[in-house]
């Protein structure tokens, strides 16, 4: 009985080690990848974050397109000059804009697009809650008046 | 009459939203503002193409009125803007940067200067988008109005014609020159 469950863990494993072990398949091609597994790392996670300007919905780290890989080698060639992964940001965010954020900062000018949506869902609420009320303050009146013949 | 005014704020706030929504479709979502108009040129060195002697950087980019403009042998709207751009060089109206961009190797860049002439000043080889990057350029053409301090004043994306640059780009320039 025991041996069967060991057995049935092991045969688990071997299916379901290389789906969690295989690095998910961007881009990225071997020539890129660093030597340094921590800075790869970090790489990978600052191209995840850029949007590619040419294709405009992947990222770099998922792009095919050339100027997505010269900005996934610059990253990393910053990466290995030393700079923190919020300079290596802010080095191609101060010449693309924000638009190169996938994920817009929340700032002055982008607070209606984080806001807005809450903002609504609260007004519906409060409307909702509203028509509710006044819906049960017309029952309980409508019924008094049948009780006064 | 308050009552009817809450039932038609909906229709308002829709009315409201599909107005911008037009406009934002009308808007070509491959031109992005860029945001480095008014700040100085980001620093950039870039080797010399073959066959030149010097290469551009930043610091070549003081002192006047200049255009830089991004081309590759590879980019067909490069091909049309070429000949203006010679034109401009010819009559001396303002001293052209090139920057070559991503050529597929270092004799084609200058194979097509050499054929069509070479209208800039200098030319800097820009295989790995090092250059391109500074300017936060997403395709070629893009061309660059830098004042004489060195900022960067107009950018200007597709091809520069007769009629483009003596509406709007011939004009800054004009203007950044009696500053």
């Amino acid at each position: 009985m025991r041996r069967w469950r060991i057995a049935t863990l092991l045969l688990g494993v071997l299916i379901w080690a290389p789906l969690i072990w295989t690095p998910a398949a961007g881009a990225v091609e071997p020539s890129e990848i660093l030597k340094d597994q921590a800075l790869e790392t970090r790489a990978r996670d600052i191209s995840k974050g850029l949007r590619c300007v040419v294709c405009q919905n992947q990222s770099i780290d998922e792009s095919d397109a050339q100027l997505a890989r010269d900005l996934r080698v610059l990253v990393r060639d910053r990466l290995l000059a030393g700079d923190s992964d919020q300079g290596v940001v802010d080095y191609i965010q101060s010449r693309y804009g924000d638009y190169v954020l996938l994920r817009p900062p929340v700032k002055a000018t982008t607070v209606v697009l984080w806001a807005g949506p809450v903002l609504f869902a609260l007004i519906g609420i409060f409307g909702i809650a509203l028509y509710f009320r006044r819906q049960k303050k017309l029952q309980v009146s409508g019924a008094d008046k049948d009780r006064r013949p | 009459m308050i009552k009817r005014l809450l039932f038609l704020t909906p229709i308002l706030v829709l009315g409201v939203l599909a107005i911008y929504f037009t406009l934002g479709l009308q808007r070509d979502s491959k031109i992005l503002p860029s945001v480095l108009i008014n700040t100085p040129v980001p620093e950039f060195s870039l080797a010399a193409i073959e066959g030149a002697e010097q290469g551009f950087s930043s610091l070549d980019l003081k002192g006047k009125v200049t255009l830089v403009n991004i081309f590759g042998s590879w980019c067909y709207a490069c091909l049309a803007e070429h000949p203006f751009l010679m034109q401009l060089t010819k009559n001396k109206v303002l001293p052209i940067y090139g920057i070559d961009w991503r050529e597929q190797d270092r004799t084609s860049g200058p194979r097509w200067l050499k054929r069509r002439g070479n209208p800039y000043v200098l030319v800097g080889d820009d295989p790995k988008s090092r250059g391109a990057i500074a300017f936060g350029v997403t395709g070629a053409p893009e061309s660059f109005i830098v004042d004489k301090a060195g900022i960067i004043r107009y950018k200007h994306i597709g091809v520069i014609n007769e009629a483009n640059w003596n509406q709007t780009l011939f004009p800054i320039v004009q203007k950044l020159r009696q500053k």
